[in-house]
């Protein structure tokens, strides 16, 4: 063993095989699956059930779109969640789609974000209590939301006021992620300006987009995030449907006009999407919820329950 | 029938038009008015400043007026933007604020009718037909836009139409206007649908009234900037995956509204509002007044 000034790292002599703690884990992991769960969010009618199908490959929700007349016009904001489980290769992961429906198709919008932001904040709050609990579980299941999609409607203008109001709320207690939905109504350059106003807009409010910056980012992750934060919001086209395409089979909309191909980087940004949420940034969704949402609403909520049992214990010796 | 005659009296003299544009921003409103009119009637929205988006600035009601040449017919066009509406967190106002401007132009009318001298230069400007812009979501319609169209198909010719319709596939296009036409119906909404008589009205008539009853809601798309496409010159919107040209009966109903608007029905739309809605509205006013002097 050799030291410099520099404190140098001990060189192994022979292979010890504590390398092999990465399949180990690995293996646990797989036995174990994993946990993803996304919230959408944005006016009904935007493709948001359409998206997440066509990003997990699979039909996993309906849509709550009101299509029969003698339905009615929703009058509250029913947030319903869906649980279904998906195998890749022998990687178990647990969906868990939580969907919004109703969200700002009202006359009257007036505080429909509030059963939202109440949904996410009881998911931690469930999550502290079994924590708390004395005899906890080995593994606590995890409902905190990891990642919200926030939709937003391709008007080609700029963000309309209850977006900014939903935005900064949602921004405080879980990671957003922004999408400009149906995007196939725009342009190129009509996309591009509209998403250059929406940055703006964002930064004007200093709305906090995920991915955030980290001290334990290397170059790479950092130019990874660049990139993702220059692209934000993804401009992003939905599709079950299959069309042929140069004797290929992809996910599509044919018009007559043309053929939309939803996995065609020229034609919109969804491959961007379904790589950033699953090859990426899924293992940081799930980190950054529990290192970043949790602990802040854990150490506020600890906080305001040591003070409010200060209170008590004063108000005892008053008496 | 009658707008047939109507127009060979008048074709000299020119008509008079007037047309309000009714939905939440981002619809093509305003690119609708441009391109209906081949001009740019309405300014481009001033890039605001991003300080802006969070403003509610509230509905806001705005005539421009143009003459147009229609075939050799003489139009004087009126059409009445309205920015703002939707856009709101909350939207009950927007409907007051339309209503009460389509009135205000009745009142006028009533009171000048009553004058003993009457004002020579007066000008009628109560509105003749609205087109409500409904959102192209897939489904079905929204609370905001039954309401619209229930409260203000009492004052004026209401047409809805999809703003934006090159979102839509042709089979979820013809779904959507199929469920769109459902709830209007469930919800007794009394939209201006080309009315005819089947036993009075001829063939001619009665099939291109048919025809336009059936393409309701008209799908839409504007466009002010010309493209080539093929050695041709067209008004159209340029995607990765190909062109819509707008006055291309397969892409879109644009050409067949605008002559239905400007040619066809104009005539029909402004004798409903005379003989019907302003009636009707002249009716329930003076009946309320007598009762407020019977008490």
């Amino acid at each position: 063993m050799s030291l410099d000034a520099e404190q140098s790292q001990p060189v192994l002599q022979s292979y010890v095989g504590f390398d092999s703690i990465t399949s180990q884990i690995e293996k646990k992991l797989l036995k174990r699956g994993f946990q993803f769960n996304v919230m959408v969010v944005g006016q009904s009618g935007l493709g948001k059930s359409t998206l997440i199908n066509t990003i997990f490959a699979s039909h996993l929700i309906d849509s709550k779109g009101r299509t029969q007349p003698d339905e009615p016009t929703r009058q509250t904001v029913e947030i319903h969640s869906f649980t279904e489980t998906v195998i890749e290769n022998g990687v178990k992961l647990r969906l868990n789609i939580v969907d919004t429906p109703g969200y700002g198709d009202q006359v009257n919008n007036e505080n429909c974000w509030e059963p939202i932001i109440k949904y996410i904040k009881d998911q931690h709050s469930s999550f502290l209590r079994k924590e708390l609990t004395a005899m906890r579980d080995r593994f606590i299941q995890d409902t905190r939301i990891h990642c919200c999609l926030f939709f937003i409607s391709p008007t080609g203008h700029s963000l309309k006021p209850i977006d900014i109001v939903v935005l900064k709320k949602l921004t405080e207690v879980v990671n957003v992620v922004p999408v400009i939905a149906k995007s196939d109504s725009l342009t190129i350059e009509e996309r591009i300006a509209f998403k250059q106003r929406i940055k703006e807009e964002m930064a004007f409010h200093s709305i906090k987009l995920y991915p955030y910056a980290s001290d334990e980012d290397d170059d790479h992750d950092q130019a990874l995030n660049e990139s993702i934060q220059d692209l934000i919001p993804f401009a992003v086209v939905g599709s079950e449907k299959t069309i042929i395409v140069d004797g290929k089979t992809v996910r599509g909309r044919q018009n007559r006009w043309g053929v939309i191909n939803v996995e065609n980087e020229n034609h919109c940004e969804f491959i961007h999407l379904r790589n950033f949420l699953t090859r990426t940034h899924l293992q940081d969704l799930i980190e950054t919820t529990a290192m970043i949402h949790y602990e802040s609403f854990r150490s506020k909520q600890l906080l305001a329950l040591k003070e409010s049992g200060q209170q008590q214990q004063q108000q005892h010796h008053h008496h | 029938m009658a707008h047939r005659i109507g127009r060979r009296k008048n074709v000299k003299k020119g008509f008079q038009f007037t047309l309000m544009v009714v939905g939440a921003s981002g619809l093509g409103r305003t690119t609708f008015i441009n391109t209906l009119c081949d001009a740019d009637v309405v300014p481009k929205r001033e890039s605001d400043e991003p300080d802006m988006a969070h403003v509610e600035e509230g509905i806001k009601i705005k005539p421009y007026t143009v003459e147009l040449d229609e075939d050799g017919v003489k139009i004087s066009l009126t059409v009445v933007d309205t920015p703002g509406f939707g856009d709101m967190i909350d939207n009950e106002y927007c409907f007051q604020e339309i209503l009460g401007y389509l009135e205000r132009q009745y009142d006028d009318i009533l009171s000048e009718e009553s004058r003993i001298k009457r004002n020579p230069r007066f000008r009628d400007n109560r509105v003749h037909a609205l087109l409500y812009f409904i959102t192209p979501t897939g489904h079905s319609l929204r609370e905001i836009d039954i309401e619209l169209m229930k409260r203000l198909s009492p004052r004026i010719n209401v047409i809805p139409v999809i703003g934006k319709a090159d979102t839509f596939t042709p089979i979820e296009l013809a779904d959507f206007k199929k469920r769109v036409m459902e709830d209007i119906e469930h919800h007794n909404i009394p939209i201006y649908n080309f009315p005819f008589d089947p036993e009075e009205d001829d063939e001619e008539t009665i099939d291109e009234n048919s025809e336009l009853r059936s393409l309701l809601p008209f799908a839409l798309i504007g466009c002010e900037e010309e493209i080539m496409v093929n050695g041709r010159k067209v008004r159209g919107r340029q995607y990765p995956w190909g062109i819509v040209e707008v006055d291309n009966t397969q892409h879109c109903d644009f050409a067949k509204l605008r002559f239905a608007l400007l040619s066809s029905h104009l005539q029909d739309l402004k004798e409903i509002t005379h003989d019907y809605l302003y009636e009707n509205y002249r009716t329930e006013k003076l009946s309320r007044s007598a009762e407020n002097l019977s008490e």
